[in-house]
Formats: C-alpha cells, sequence, structure tokens
C-alpha cells in the first residue's frame, strides 16, 4: 500500500467569505461549517473560536483534537465509519492540513476533558498549543444524554476537520511524504540483514465512555488485528475518550502516530518495520488474556524479533501493556514499552499498577500527578467552572485570581504514551 | 556575596559533650562550629555557614516538630539560603536528626543536603525527602565526606537540577522527577529498541516497581453472626461530595454514615470518581456500593448485620503511599468496631 500525504502548512486561521487556503492563512466559512455540523439533529449550537500560538488565550474542556485531512485520491475517505464509506483506506493521495487542529468543547461530556493553554507554563506540556485551532463550541440537544452528546460531539470534530481540508483541494502542497507498506511477501524478504521490528498499539476500550473506533467499529469488539501505518494515517482509528486527557490518544495523535513515524525513520536502515497490531485494552481477565495472546501471536507470524509496545490510558489498563510484555520477551521477542506515570505528587509512590521482571526497557511520558499552576488568561474558551471536577484538578484547584492548580493530568496530551512528547522522568 | 548556609550537628559534633548530653536543648550559635569550619574552608568563599544549630540527638528525636520549627526559624532569622547537617556517620539517632534537618528545610524551599552510612537508619526514613550523600561508617570520613557535600551543595546553591542518582553520588531518593528530554518519547523507545537488539547496554527511563503481596485471610467462620463492612475506591459519596474527594489522585477518603438505609438512591448519594463514566453508578449507587444486596442478606439471616457506616475513597491515579496509609487506618478503625469482614468493592 502506498500513500502520499500532500501538506499544506498553515499558520493563521481567520474567518472569511470563503473556505480556502492561500498563503499559510486558511479562511473558514462559518456559516458553511454550522450548517453542515447543524446537520446532525442531536445538535442544537455550534460557536466557533480561533486560538493560534502565543494567545492568551485557555481552552478547556477539550474533548478531542482532529488533524484536518481528505483524501485527493484512492479508496474511500478519510475516518472511515465517520465521515468516509468503510472502506479501506491508506493508498493514493491524501491532503493535509498541517500546523492546524480542530479542537472540540462545550457542554461536559464526562471529567475527564482537558486544558489547552495558548502561552505560559501550561503551553510547554500540550502539543496544542504549537497548532492554530479552530475551536468548536458545541451545544448538544437539551434532552439528548450523555453517550448520544459524545457521539455527536466526536462526529462534529471529524466533519469539521474532513470539511476543512476538503475545501482546500486544489491547493499545492508546500511537502509531499509518501509512505508505503509493502505486501508481507516483499516486506518479509526485504533487508534481509536488519530485525525485524513490529509494533503493538495498544487501543483504550475500557469503555463505558473510554472508546475507539477502527473502522467505525468499537475496539472492545475487536480481535488484535494487523493494520497497514497508512490506514492509520488516513483516520481508520479515531477517539472517542473520555478519559484523563493528559494520556488518551486524541485523534490528532493517531492520524500522527510518532512510533511509526520513528519505525519508518529507521525503516531499511536501521531495522525493518514489518507491521503494525492494534489490539485492545478490556476490562475482564478472559478479554486481557485473549487479546495478549492474540497479538502477540501475530507478532509471531511476523517472524518480527522486537517490538515497540504503546499504553493508551493508565491504572487498569497497566495490566494489558504488562502482559503484551510478558509474552512477547517470553516468545524471544525483545520489547520496549512506552507509558506514563502515576507517581504521586511528590513523585515517590509506583508509577504503575502492574509490573513484571521482562519490562526491562520502558519510556515515560512524564510523571502525571506533578502539579503545576496555569496563571489566569485574557480569554477563556469554553467552561472555567469545570476545573473542579476535571481529572488532574481537585477541589480549590480554581483559585480566586483565576489561576488553575492543576495536576499535568489534566492537560490534553500533556504524558502522551504514544511518545508524542519531549517529557520524560527520571529517578532522583 | 557568599550565599548564607545554616549548618545542623548534634552535641557530639558541637563540642557540648557525648552520650550524656544527648537530651540538651537545641541552641543556635552564629557563624560555624566543629565540622562547620571545614565546610567554610571547602565552600571555598562562594557560601559560608552563618549560623550553627546544635542539638542533643534524644532531643530531636523526641521533639521533631519544635525542631523543624526552629529550623525554620533560624533560616528566616539568618536570611539563609540553604541547609547542610552532619555529616552523621553511622550515628543511628544523629542519622535521624540530620534527615529530620534536611528534610524539613527542603520542604521550605531550601536547598539542602545531609550526608551519611549506607546503614544508617535515618536512611531510609529520610532519603525520599532529602538529598543524602554517602559517607564512611565513621567519623575519620570526615575529610572526603566535607568536600563532596559542599561540592554537592553548591551545585543546589547554583539552581542547577541535580542529575540522577548515579550521575551525581547521593543515595538515589526514589522520587520520580519530571524532564524534557532532547527527543520526543516514540524515537527514545525506538532507540533503546536497537540497543537492546544489539544487546548493547541501554538505560530504561523507567524501573518497573516490587509490589507488595498481601496474605489472603482465612474465610470467616461463622458469617451468620458476623459484622460486614463496605469499603469502596469507586467513589460513591452522600450527593454533594462533602468531603470533596477528587476525581482523581484523591487526596483523602471519607466515612459516610449509612443508619438502617436498606438501600442508596440517586437522589441521596452519587459517585465522585472521575475514571469511569457515572451514569450507571449515578441512577444506581448500590452498583458499586451493594447496600441493598447485603441488607437483603442480613434480612435473610446470611450475615450478622452490616456494619452503620461505610468507608469511600476514589482509586484513580492514587498514589500508593496515600492508599496504603488510608487502608492502614480504616482497617484498624473497623477492627476496633469489632468488625470481622470487609467487602472492598472497584470500579
Amino acid at each position: 500500500m502506498k500513500l502520499e500525504l500532500h501538506k499544506i502548512s498553515v499558520r493563521e486561521l481567520r474567518f472569511g467569505e470563503t473556505t480556502k487556503v492561500a498563503g499559510g492563512v486558511l479562511s473558514i466559512n462559518r456559516d458553511e461549517l454550522k450548517a453542515l455540523l447543524l446537520e446532525d439533529s442531536a445538535l442544537s449550537g455550534v460557536e466557533f473560536e480561533l486560538a493560534h500560538p502565543g494567545d492568551k488565550t485557555r481552552i478547556m474542556p477539550v474533548k478531542d483534537a482532529i488533524e484536518p485531512r481528505c483524501k485527493l485520491d484512492g479508496p474511500g475517505e478519510v475516518f472511515p465509519g465517520f465521515v468516509g464509506p468503510v472502506e479501506t483506506v491508506g493508498e493514493g493521495r491524501t491532503l493535509v492540513l498541517s500546523g492546524l487542529a480542530v479542537l472540540t468543547t462545550g457542554r461536559l461530556v464526562a471529567p475527564q476533558e482537558g486544558i489547552v493553554d495558548m502561552s505560559g507554563p501550561g503551553a510547554d506540556y500540550t502539543p496544542f498549543s504549537r497548532t492554530g485551532n479552530l475551536v468548536l463550541v458545541l451545544t448538544p440537544r437539551e434532552d439528548v444524554k450523555l453517550h448520544e452528546a459524545e457521539r455527536c460531539c466526536r462526529q462534529a470534530g471529524l466533519t469539521a476537520a474532513h470539511y476543512l481540508a476538503s475545501r482546500c483541494k486544489t491547493a499545492r502542497a508546500d511537502t509531499v511524504e509518501s509512505y508505503e507498506f509493502p505486501p508481507l511477501r516483499e516486506a518479509m524478504g526485504a533487508h534481509p540483514s536488519l530485525p525485524k521490528v513490529g509494533y503493538v498499539y495498544m487501543l483504550q476500550s475500557q469503555g463505558l465512555l473510554h472508546d475507539t473506533w477502527v473502522y467505525g467499529v468499537d475496539a472492545k469488539r475487536i480481535l488484535p488485528t494487523l493494520i497497514s501505518p497508512t490506514e492509520i494515517m488516513d483516520g481508520a482509528v479515531i477517539s472517542g475518550n473520555c478519559v484523563s486527557a493528559c494520556d488518551k490518544n486524541n485523534t490528532y495523535v493517531h492520524q500522527n502516530n510518532p512510533v511509526i513515524k520513528a519505525l519508518y525513520g529507521r525503516h531499511g536502515k536501521d531495522l525493518n518495520f514489518v507491521g503494525v497490531i492494534i489490539t485492545n485494552e478490556n476490562v475482564t481477565l478472559a478479554d486481557k488474556q485473549r487479546s495478549s495472546s492474540y497479538a502477540i501471536k501475530l507478532l509471531k507470524m511476523l517472524g518480527a524479533e522486537a517490538a515497540v509496545i504503546s499504553e493508551e490510558g493508565f491504572g487498569n489498563p497497566d495490566a494489558d501493556l504488562v502482559l503484551n510484555c510478558v509474552k512477547a520477551e517470553r516468545a524471544g521477542i525483545k520489547t520496549v514499552l512506552v507509558t506514563d506515570e502515576f507517581a504521586g505528587a511528590n513523585g515517590a509512590s509506583q508509577s504503575l499498577a502492574d509490573s513484571c521482571v521482562e519490562g526491562t526497557a520502558v519510556v515515560t511520558g512524564g510523571n502525571a500527578n506533578a502539579t503545576i499552576i496555569l496563571p489566569p488568561m485574557e480569554k477563556v474558551i469554553g467552561d472555567l467552572s469545570q476545573a473542579d471536577v476535571i481529572a488532574g484538578g481537585f477541589f480549590g484547584s480554581k483559585r480566586p485570581d483565576g489561576s488553575l492548580e492543576v495536576e499535568i493530568q489534566a492537560i490534553l496530551g500533556a504524558t502522551n504514551e504514544l511518545g508524542f512528547n519531549k517529557l520524560g522522568a527520571y529517578t532522583i | 556575596m557568599a550565599y548564607k548556609v545554616i549548618h545542623y550537628i548534634n552535641q557530639f559534633f558541637g563540642g557540648i559533650g557525648g552520650e550524656e548530653m544527648a537530651d540538651r536543648r537545641p541552641e543556635v550559635r552564629g557563624g560555624a562550629v566543629g565540622p562547620g569550619l571545614a565546610f567554610n574552608k571547602a565552600l571555598g568563599g562562594q557560601a559560608e555557614i552563618a549560623a550553627t544549630i546544635i542539638c542533643g540527638d534524644n532531643y530531636c528525636v523526641g521533639h521533631q516538630e519544635e525542631v523543624a520549627r526552629l529550623i525554620t526559624d533560624t533560616v528566616a532569622q539568618y536570611q539563609a539560603e540553604a541547609l547542610v547537617a552532619g555529616p552523621a556517620f553511622n550515628a543511628g539517632r544523629y542519622g535521624m536528626a540530620c534527615g529530620l534537618a534536611a528534610s524539613s528545610a527542603e520542604a521550605a524551599g531550601l536547598p539542602s543536603l545531609t550526608a551519611m552510612y549506607r546503614e544508617n537508619p535515618g536512611l531510609e526514613v529520610y532519603k525520599a525527602g532529602a538529598y543524602i550523600l554517602p559517607t564512611t561508617d565513621n567519623a575519620r570520613g570526615m575529610g572526603q565526606a566535607v568536600p563532596a557535600m559542599a561540592a554537592f551543595l553548591l551545585k543546589l546553591l547554583s539552581g542547577q537540577k541535580p542529575g540522577d542518582a548515579g550521575t551525581e553520588g547521593y543515595f538515589e531518593r526514589g522520587v520520580r522527577v519530571n524532564t524534557f528530554y532532547p527527543e520526543v518519547g516514540a524515537e527514545r523507545a525506538v532507540t533503546m529498541l536497537l540497543k537492546k537488539i544489539k544487546g548493547q547496554d541501554f538505560k530504561t527511563e523507567y524501573r518497573m516497581p516490587v509490589f507488595d503481596r498481601v496474605t489472603p485471610r482465612p474465610g470467616v467462620r461463622n458469617l451468620a453472626q458476623a459484622t460486614i463492612a463496605l469499603v469502596t475506591s469507586g467513589g460513591i459519596v452522600p450527593k454533594g461530595n462533602p468531603d470533596h474527594i477528587a476525581a482523581s489522585s484523591a487526596r483523602n477518603y471519607g466515612a459516610y454514615e449509612i443508619g438502617d438505609l436498606m438501600d442508596l438512591t440517586s437522589d441521596q448519594f452519587q459517585t465522585a470518581h472521575g475514571g469511569y463514566d457515572q451514569t450507571y453508578a449515578n441512577q444506581d449507587p448500590d452498583r458499586v456500593l451493594p447496600v441493598d444486596v447485603l441488607r437483603q442478606m442480613e434480612k435473610e439471616g446470611k450475615i450478622g448485620r452490616l456494619y452503620h457506616t461505610y468507608y469511600s475513597t476514589v482509586g484513580n491515579g492514587t498514589a500508593v503511599a496515600n492508599a496504603r496509609k488510608w487502608g492502614e487506618e480504616i482497617g484498624a478503625r473497623l477492627k476496633n468496631e469489632g468488625v470481622e469482614a470487609v467487602i472492598l468493592t472497584s470500579t
């Protein structure tokens, strides 16, 4: 499978009469986008806000972040099962508006939505302080129940992201990146002197409201399966998560999965990147055992001698991480685990809820319990009063001067477990 | 201008006396005393001992709060910028005192450190809260200890973030500190994996923890006579969450009387938990804390009675140290009350 990403760099967003991109500026026709989103009868209102890097703006609670993409050609359309038909994606050409994200906010879906500060100390912790953001402030209809509200907010973000890209199809790309995932027959024979390396990509599926979707299928209902990294780039995996903001994989980080990027970067030089296996993190022991056995079996079938295993979430999924690690290592497959930590505000507690001696190589996204003071901002998009109930905030976290004292757990993407950030931790 | 440092020492190194003076109350003297003179030399004019606190070891161990207060007061009085304690070598009570001094000063935001022998009991107690450098087991090692302590103190005073324990030479504190690495995590992971494949040395960013294992108690013999309590980490609290138990990383737990309630209803109870979908717990809190089922069993004579109070916290990213402490407290209280068994519900 071969996919070209045609990337147009966007550094500024504006509202305008026509949705188009020119000279690094994306103008957005609000009325057209609003009408499109309100076709979903579960939504009663949507407002738009813009936020750029350096703005004295706080956005909260943020549910998801999505990078605008659409197909230029090739089968299907991005976000299959949500925007595109359930047709296989990952081939042909895809347009990307890079440097840009759609953020969804509005009535709190659950206590687990995040904070994005566009400047100040909090900005260092979220990837979305470095993107120009179109913020959708969404109001589901009053009679719409919680799970339906989550669905319509999730859909609105994907629809808007696709809409923006699809109005820019005639613009010239600044850069073209090409990714190829050969048929197994070729992949197995390629680079015989290099180690075959796989990627076990764990998807949050603890449900309810802890859901990831694969081609429109709830990931808790899948068996682990092989997927082309190019399908991931086309949005085959999207987030429906309302877990703690710091380490949920929002749709944007799925689209730009850094493990896939890093493995491609060394492919043919230091290693032979032979495949991506998506697996889930269900809550019952039988599911955990079945999925970990099946995922590692797929690694063995690929002849992988080593694998990166990335987690999503914390606590209960630590058990899935450990099972995957133990089963891979016992099968002779060397592993590196990518996780994050809940070591307490003072950093002195155990960081994980499960452990194994086989886990000798761990990369961490940092201690999510570390606290930070976020100074007041000139503008707040969303609802500041939610700080007390957001996971990572605690009662008293909103201070009289408008500043917030929170754990970095509350910051969107702060301790990302795909290894999206530079943040990590060490032991003193 | 040299940085001003407070030095904490015991009665022996303060020249007051040996064991017979170990109950001596603390005193503060301006300038350096005893080993402080060697510190001043090793600090090379960049920092100097502004005052010395001399305290009997027994007194310090028996009056920890008072001594900690004296330390912060002395720091304020001399406008000191750092504290050094000891070194304590293998003197057990002195090690405890030095650990207390260094950790109190650090908690007050001051660069601080002490030093002691690896088997000093003060090490285990205070290593998480203070930088502790290694020394020999007796005072003959003073000549090595002081320059090492002085150098590390100057590093802390300069505002440099110390590296890990292996690099800097202090006893590992077991405390995780966030840092920004030059590369993103995914690149670090692939680099580490390639080293692991090749059999080269690599350094994990986190050593997997070792857990406590709890041996299960034997079953309750006579359930029909037993008082059973409910304890949950599922966050069930009276409506309004009166103790403000946080949605994640809880800092407290609550004890709530249920009296003769037969059933938890949505108008009186809710969950405070932020780690799961609250819908179904809020609709019927018995789903997390099964008061209704236990009342039924009580009626049927299957259990003696349901204890009148339940304990609740939110188990969501909660620090293990907190969980352990609360578990011990709750267990002790229930045992005192004659509760024979506890049903723990989680989510």
